[in-house]
C-alpha cells in the first residue's frame, strides 16, 4: 500500500523493513523504526481521536509523551490490550492492531459530537453545577449515565497475559534522558569509573539530535555523533544503558522509579520475556537532562486535526521522513518554529505563510528563512481555521500598533504548525521536592533549590541551544563524577555547528478578533479545556491554580497538563492581572507518563502473590483430600472429607471419632518461640500473667499474654524444657505479633535480663495425638519416655525419640480427651505422622482439621483469641481470671487489670447459649437482646462468638459474650434474626465433661 | 587461520551459557544453631563452634566445613555438618558453662539454596532491595533481608555465588519466585 507522504529518503527508518498494521480495521503499511503516528500520517492519517467533552475531531498534535489527542488502543486480544497508549510513542510492529478511542459508532461520525454544537451549555463546572438536584437521580440517573460517557479508553475485558518483572538497582549516576545534554552528561560521568545508568524513553539514543539534519557536532552530522557517543558509552563496562526506560518518579533519597518497556515493540515476543520491568533504582548522584516541550499556540478552533506543533512536524519529517501535509501555514511566538518552516520546505511541504506573533522577527533563522523564500508575516496572529475531520484553511489577522487584529486573510493549508516557545520539563525535578523558580526570559519554571542529589542540565534547565545544552551536560557530568569520587578530568568539548534561535516566547492566549465569550480556542486538549472556560473560572471567583485545575480539569488525565499548564498559568494571570508566581503551580505527582499496573505487580501474582505457607505434613493432608483453609500466609487442613461428605459430614464424623477413639491433627503453624537464659524465668514472669518461677523443668502451664492496656493478646501452652529454657507457643496468627512484643520489651525496658529469643515455629513438626486411643498409639513408637500416666500426667513434656528421630514430647490437650502432641524436627515431619498414622490405624485413627479442632474446643469452652476476644477482654471476661497471678509483683497489663473498670459486673462475659431447637445453629456474630420487641435500635447485650452443631451431644452449641453474662445464667436471652428470633438459655460454657476427668485418662 | 580457530563456537556453547547465566541448588541438610550472648562469651563459644564469631557486622568466617555468620552484636547464626547438633550442644555446655547464653537449634527451621552463576547478583535483586555490586556487597558479608515478601539471610560466598537461608515453608515461595525471575535470562 502506498504511503503517499512518504518522503522519498531520509529519516531513521529501515525501508528494507516494510511492516503492516491496522487502525480502526484498516490496513496500513510502515517501516522498522516508525511508530504508529509517524506511519498514519505517512498515509495522511491525522484524524485519530475525539475529544473527552465536546468529542471533536484531533489529530495528532505532538511527537512524544506530551501527545493529548492521539490516544489509542492497541492489542489484537483482550489479553494484551492498553487503552490510553499515545501514538507517537507506539512504537511500529508488523501485525500491530490499534483502535481510536472515545467515539461511536466511528471516528469519523460521532455521536457524541452533538456536545459541540451544546458546548455552550458545558462550561467549566457543568456537572457540579447541574446535577445537583433531586438527590436521589445522583445513584440511579446522573452517575451511572455520567460514569457512562466519561473516562478515556476501555479496560480490558480478559485478565494480562503479560508477565512482569522488577529490580532493585544501584550506581553511582543516574542520567535521565540521552538527548544532546544527557550524552553528554553520561560521557563526562563515567570518564572516571564511577558506574553511570543512562536512560531514555524512547527505543533510540539521541533525543532532540534524532530530529536534527543540519547541525554538525564535533564537526560530524549529530547522527553520527549519537552513535560514535552511544558506542563509547557501551564500551565502557562501568556504563549501563536503558533504552525505552521512562523515569517516572522521583522519591525520596534519590531514590527513582524506572519502568523499562521490553516487549511492546515486538511482533512475536519470547514467551519467557516480560514485557515490562520496573526498576527501583537508588543513585548517589541524579542529572536530569529531561529536556523541553514545545507549547502550543492558542487562538479559536486551533484543535482541528492537521493541526500540530512545528517541532512535531520537523520531528516527522527529518526522524521518520514523513511529510505531515502538503500545504503549511506556522503560527509561531518564537525562532525555533522557523526551523520546522525551513525543514518542511526543504523536505518539499509547501510553506504558505509564517504567521510571527513578534513585531520584528530578526535572528539568525528568521533571516534563514527569509533567504529562502518563506513568506513572513511579522505581527500577524491566527484567528480561526476552518475544515472538519482536516484543517483547510488559517484567517490570519495583523496586528495594530494597539495590539488589535486590523486586516485578515483566509490562507487555505492543510498544515497548521504551532510553536509558542519552549517549555522545561522539570517535573523530576519537583517531585524530588526542589523549589521552582519562574524565568521572565522564557516564561516559564525553572529548577531552583535542589532538595536531593540532583542536578539539571540543558534544556530542563532553560538552557536552550544546541550548543549551550551540550556544554551543560559536560559540565554537570564533570561535576557529579568528581562528587562520587571519580573523577574522570576535563572531558574534551565538541564544537558545535546550528543555527542560534533568539529568546522571545508568548504565555497564554493569542489576541483575536472574534467573539470570546462563544469561540474555542483549546488550551487544555485532552479536557477540552478552552480559554473561556478559564476566563469564566476566574470570573466565578476562583484565585488559586489549584482550584482552577480543579473546577475547570485543565492539567489532568493522562497527560498531566504538559502542554497545556503553562498557557493555562498566562491565561489566569492576565485574568487576574497577576504575576504569573502569584498563580501558584499546580504540583507534579508522578508518574510522568502511566505506567501499567502490571509493572507494579510485578510477580506478586497469582501463586506468588503472597507467599504460601505449607507445613511438612501439607503434602500428606493433600494425598488424602483435605480441603484447605487460608490461615494467615497458612494453608492449613480445613476437614477431609470422605466419600463425598460435606464439610458438615466430614466435622460431625470426625469429631466423635477423636471422642470415641482417636485422631491426629497437624499443629505445626502454632507459633513457637524458645526462650533460653538464667533469666528465663523472671522474663516468663514478666512477659504472662502466670506465675513461673515455680513451674519444675518438665511441666506446662497455659500461658496468658496481656497488652499494656490489660487486654488479652495471646494465648499458649509453654514447656519448661529446663532451668533456663522454656518452649512456648503462640497462636497462629500472633507468632511474629507476640516474638516482637516480647523483643520490644526486652531490647527497650530490660536488657538488664540475660535472656534471649529465638524463634523455632518451624523448626518442629506437631503431631497432635488427641482422644481415648491416643496413648495406645503413642506407646510403642516412643522409645525412650514413659508415657504412663503416672509417669506423664496432663500438661508435662519429656524430651527423647520417637520413631527413631528426637522429640519434644507434650502431652497437652485442646480437645478435652487425653492428648499428645508430637514435636519432631521439621524435615522428619511427615515420615513421623505417617508412622504415628499407620499404628493408629489398629485403634481407629481419624485425620481431622482446624474445623473439628474448633468444635471440640468449644465443647471443652476453651477461647480462641480473636474470636472469643476482640481486644478489648481481659482475662476475667473470658472465665481466664484463674490464670493471673494475684500475688505477682508486676507483669505487663497488670497495672491496667486494677481499672474500676475491669471489675464491673455488667463487663461482657464469656458464657455459653443452647437453643430449645437442638438444630439450631446460631450464626456467630449475631446480636444477643433482653428483649426481642423493644423498637429499633435495640439496646444490645452483646454478640455469639463460636457457634457450632456438635455430634458428640446431637446439640447445637454456641459461646457468646454478653453484659453481665456469667450472672444470668439460666436466664433466657434472645438472638433477633431476618426472619425470625431465636430464643436461647444461658448456660456455663463447657458444654462437655465439665470436671475435665478424660483429660486425665 | 589460527584466528579463526580461537574463535569456533559450538552449538550448545551459546545455549549452555545462556542456561547457566543463573543456577538454583537446593543445599544439603545441615546443623544450624542461633547463638546468642554476652561478650564475655564470644570468645569461648568460637572455641566451642571451632569458628571464632567474627566480630564485625554482617560477616562471615569459615573453617572447613563450619561458618559463623554475624546477624546481629550479639547474635550469630551458626552453620554446620549434617549430624553434628549434640556434639555442638555439648561443646558449648562444657566450654560456655555458667557463661550466660542461648543456643537453639534451627536445622529443620531453615533451610537454604545456593544460587550461582554471572547473573546471580540480578536474579536477587528482583526481590531483594540491598545493592548487591561486589564493592558494596563483598565476599564473605552476610546480612539479615527480604526476598519479595520472605525473610532470608543472604551470604555471598563467592563472588558469583550465593547462600540463601529461608524458614522452610517460604521455601515454595522463594523457588517460585526465582524460578520466574530465571525465565527472563534464558529468553
Amino acid at each position: 500500500m502506498s504511503a503517499p507522504f512518504r518522503l522519498a529518503q531520509g529519516g531513521r527508518i529501515d525501508r528494507a523493513r516494510p511492516l503492516g498494521f491496522t487502525f480502526d480495521g484498516k490496513s496500513y503499511s510502515g517501516f522498522a523504526g516508525d511508530t504508529l503516528a509517524s506511519a498514519l500520517l505517512s498515509h495522511g492519517v491525522h484524524l485519530t481521536g475525539r475529544s473527552f467533552k465536546y468529542h471533536r475531531p484531533r489529530g495528532i498534535l505532538s511527537a512524544g509523551a506530551d501527545e493529548p489527542n492521539a490516544l489509542v488502543g492497541v492489542g489484537r486480544d483482550q489479553t494484551r490490550y492498553t487503552p490510553n497508549l499515545r501514538a507517537p510513542q507506539v512504537e511500529l510492529y508488523d501485525g500491530l492492531v490499534a483502535e481510536s478511542q472515545n467515539r461511536w459508532p466511528s471516528l469519523s461520525f460521532d455521536i457524541g459530537a452533538v456536545n459541540d454544537l451544546f458546548g455552550r451549555f458545558l462550561p467549566a463546572g457543568f456537572y457540579y453545577k447541574t446535577f445537583m438536584w433531586p438527590r436521589k437521580a445522583w445513584d440511579h440517573v446522573y452517575e451511572p449515565k455520567i460514569r457512562a460517557m466519561a473516562g478515556l479508553g476501555r479496560a480490558p475485558t480478559a485478565a494480562d497475559a503479560d508477565r512482569y518483572t522488577q529490580r532493585y538497582a544501584h550506581c553511582d549516576v543516574l542520567v535521565v534522558g540521552a538527548g544532546p545534554a544527557g550524552l553528554a552528561a553520561a560521557l563526562a560521568a563515567s570518564a572516571g569509573g564511577a558506574s553511570v545508568m543512562l536512560c531514555d524513553d524512547q527505543a533510540e539514543f539521541g533525543g532532540s539530535l534524532l530530529s536534527e539534519t543540519t547541525a554538525t557536532i564535533d564537526g560530524k552530522p549529530a547522527a553520527q555523533w549519537i552513535a560514535d557517543t552511544v558506542a563509547t558509552l557501551r564500551g565502557r563496562a562501568n556504563v549501563m544503558l536503558l533504552g525505552r526506560t521512562q523515569a517516572f518518579g522521583y522519591y525520596p533519597h534519590n531514590s527513582i522509579g524506572l519502568v523499562e518497556r521490553l516487549t511492546d515493540h515486538l511482533a512475536t515476543p519470547h514467551p519467557d520475556m516480560p514485557r515490562e520491568r520496573l526498576w527501583t533504582l537508588r543513585a548517589r548522584e541524579v542529572v536530569i537532562c529531561a529536556g523541553a516541550l514545545e507549547r502550543p499556540m492558542v487562538f479559536p478552533e486551533n484543535d482541528r486535526p492537521g493541526i500540530m506543533l512545528a517541532g512535531a512536524a520537523r520531528t516527522y519529517a527529518n526522524r521518520y521522513g514523513v511529510k505531515a501535509g502538503s500545504r503549511a501555514v506556522l503560527f509561531t511566538a518564537q525562532d525555533e518554529g522557523y526551523r520546522a518552516a525551513l525543514d518542511l520546505a526543504r523536505a518539499g511541504v509547501h510553506v504558505a505563510a509564517i504567521a510571527d506573533l513578534r513585531p520584528n522577527p530578526d535572528g539568525e533563522l528568521p533571516a534563514a528563512a527569509r533567504a529562502a523564500g518563506l513568506n513572513i508575516m511579522a505581527g500577524t496572529t491566527v484567528t480561526g481555521t476552518r475544515g472538519r475531520l482536516r484543517v483547510s484553511g488559517a484567517t490570519l489577522g495583523r496586528l495594530g500598533l494597539d495590539g488589535q487584529v486590523g486586516q485578515s486573510q483566509t490562507i487555505a493549508c492543510d498544515l497548521l504548525l504551532m510553536s509558542g516557545g519552549m517549555t522545561p520539563s522539570v517535573h523530576l525535578f519537583s517531585q524530588s521536592k526542589g523549589k521552582l523558580r519562574f524565568d521572565e526570559t522564557i516564561k516559564a519554571y525553572v529548577p531552583g533549590q535542589s532538595a536531593e542529589r540532583e542536578r539539571s542540565a540543558g534544556a530542563c534547565r532553560g538552557i536552550f541551544g544546541l550548543a549551550a545544552a551540550i556544554e551543560d551536560g559536560f559540565a554537570r557530568g564533570e561535576e557529579v563524577a568528581q562528587a562520587v569520587g571519580r573523577a574522570g578530568g576535563a572531558v574534551t568539548r565538541v564544537a558545535v555547528t546550528t543555527l542560534a534561535a533568539a529568546p522571545g516566547v508568548h504565555l497564554g492566549a493569542a489576541p483575536h478578533d472574534r467573539d470570546a465569550a462563544t469561540v474555542k480556542a483549546f488550551v487544555d486538549y485532552q479536557n477540552d479545556v478552552t480559554a473561556k472556560d478559564l476566563a469564566l473560572a476566574t470570573r466565578e471567583g476562583f484565585r488559586s491554580i489549584e482550584h482552577i485545575k480543579r473546577y475547570t480539569t485543565t492539567g489532568m488525565a493522562t497527560d498531566q497538563g504538559k502542554m497545556s499548564n503553562m498557557n493555562a498559568l498566562g491565561i489566569v494571570a492576565d485574568a487576574l492581572r497577576r504575576d504569573i508566581p502569584e498563580i501558584g503551580l499546580t504540583t507534579f505527582r508522578p508518574p510522568y507518563t502511566p505506567v501499567t499496573f502490571g509493572a507494579f505487580a510485578g510477580t506478586s501474582r497469582g501463586q506468588l502473590f503472597d507467599p504460601v505457607r505449607q507445613t511438612a505434613i501439607h503434602g500428606w493432608a493433600a494425598d488424602h483430600g483435605a480441603a484447605f483453609e487460608d490461615v494467615g500466609l497458612w494453608k492449613r487442613a480445613h476437614y477431609f472429607p470422605q466419600g463425598g461428605e460435606d464439610m458438615h459430614a466430614a466435622v460431625a464424623r470426625e469429631c466423635k471419632a477423636v471422642r470415641a477413639a482417636v485422631g491426629i491433627f497437624d499443629a505445626s503453624t502454632l507459633g513457637k518461640i524458645e526462650i533460653v537464659g538464667p533469666d528465663a524465668a523472671e522474663f516468663m514472669n514478666r512477659m504472662y500473667t502466670n506465675a513461673w518461677t515455680k513451674l519444675e523443668s518438665g511441666r506446662c502451664r497455659y500461658g496468658v499474654m496481656l497488652r499494656e492496656d490489660g487486654f488479652v493478646m495471646d494465648d499458649g501452652v509453654v514447656g519448661r524444657m529446663a532451668h533456663d529454657r522454656f518452649h512456648v507457643t503462640t497462636t497462629t496468627g500472633g507468632a511474629p505479633r507476640v516474638l516482637a512484643h516480647m523483643e520490644d520489651y526486652l531490647q527497650t525496658e530490660w536488657p538488664d535480663l540475660d535472656v534471649w529469643l529465638t524463634s523455632t515455629t518451624e523448626q518442629w513438626a506437631v503431631i497432635a495425638v488427641q482422644g481415648p486411643n491416643a496413648r495406645k498409639v503413642l506407646e510403642p513408637l516412643v522409645e525412650d519416655i514413659d508415657i504412663s500416666a503416672a509417669a506423664m500426667p496432663h500438661m508435662s513434656v519429656r524430651q527423647g525419640r520417637i520413631c527413631g528421630v528426637p522429640t519434644r514430647l507434650f502431652r497437652v490437650s485442646f480437645t478435652g480427651e487425653l492428648g499428645f502432641e508430637v514435636n519432631v524436627p521439621a524435615d522428619y515431619g511427615r515420615a513421623v505422622w505417617e508412622a504415628i498414622y499407620q499404628a493408629g490405624l489398629a485403634h481407629g485413627i481419624t485425620p481431622y482439621g482446624t474445623e473439628t479442632m474448633h468444635v471440640l474446643r468449644a465443647e471443652k469452652g476453651y477461647i480462641i483469641v480473636g474470636q472469643e476476644t476482640d481486644g478489648t477482654a481481659v482475662p476475667d471476661d473470658v472465665g481466664l481470671g484463674w490464670a493471673v497471678g494475684k500475688a505477682k509483683k508486676d507483669f505487663v497489663g497488670k497495672r491496667s487489670l486494677a481499672r474500676a473498670e475491669f471489675s464491673k459486673p455488667d463487663r461482657k462475659q464469656m458464657v455459653g447459649l443452647r437453643t430449645r431447637d437442638p438444630h439450631d445453629v446460631l450464626e456467630e456474630g449475631a446480636q444477643i437482646v433482653a428483649n426481642p420487641n423493644q423498637p429499633v435500635p435495640m439496646t444490645v447485650l452483646g454478640q455469639v462468638t463460636s457457634s457450632y452443631f456438635s455430634a458428640v451431644l446431637d446439640h447445637s452449641i454456641a459461646i457468646a459474650m454478653v453484659r453481665g453474662g456469667r450472672a444470668r445464667i439460666g436466664e433466657t436471652l434472645y438472638v433477633p434474626m431476618p426472619d425470625r428470633v431465636i430464643a436461647v438459655t444461658v448456660v456455663d460454657p463447657v458444654f462437655f465433661d465439665r470436671e475435665g476427668v478424660r483429660l486425665d485418662a | 587461520m589460527p584466528e579463526t580457530a580461537a574463535i569456533r563456537q559450538g552449538a550448545f556453547d551459546q545455549l549452555a551459557a545462556r542456561a547457566a547465566a543463573v543456577t538454583f541448588t537446593p543445599c544439603p541438610p545441615a546443623a544450624r544453631f542461633v547463638f546468642r550472648g554476652r561478650p564475655a562469651g564470644f570468645a569461648a563459644a568460637g572455641d566451642a563452634f571451632g569458628v571464632a564469631l567474627p566480630q564485625t557486622a554482617c560477616r562471615a568466617a569459615t573453617t572447613g566445613s563450619r561458618s559463623a555468620l554475624w546477624l546481629g552484636p550479639d547474635e550469630w547464626l551458626l552453620l554446620a555438618e549434617d549430624g553434628a547438633v549434640a556434639a555442638i550442644e555439648a561443646a558449648f555446655a562444657d566450654r560456655l558453662g555458667q557463661q550466660p547464653h542461648s543456643l537453639v537449634d534451627v536445622s529443620h527451621r531453615n533451610t537454604a539454596v545456593e544460587i550461582a552463576g554471572p547473573a546471580a547478583a540480578d536474579v536477587l535483586n528482583a526481590g531483594c532491595p540491598l545493592d548487591l555490586r561486589l564493592e558494596a556487597f563483598p565476599v564473605g558479608m552476610c546480612t539479615r533481608t527480604l526476598f519479595a515478601k520472605a525473610e532470608i539471610v543472604l551470604w555471598r560466598t563467592d563472588a558469583q555465588r550465593f547462600r540463601v537461608e529461608v524458614w522452610r515453608s517460604f521455601a515454595g515461595y522463594l523457588w517460585g519466585l526465582l524460578d520466574e525471575i530465571r525465565r527472563e535470562h534464558a529468553a
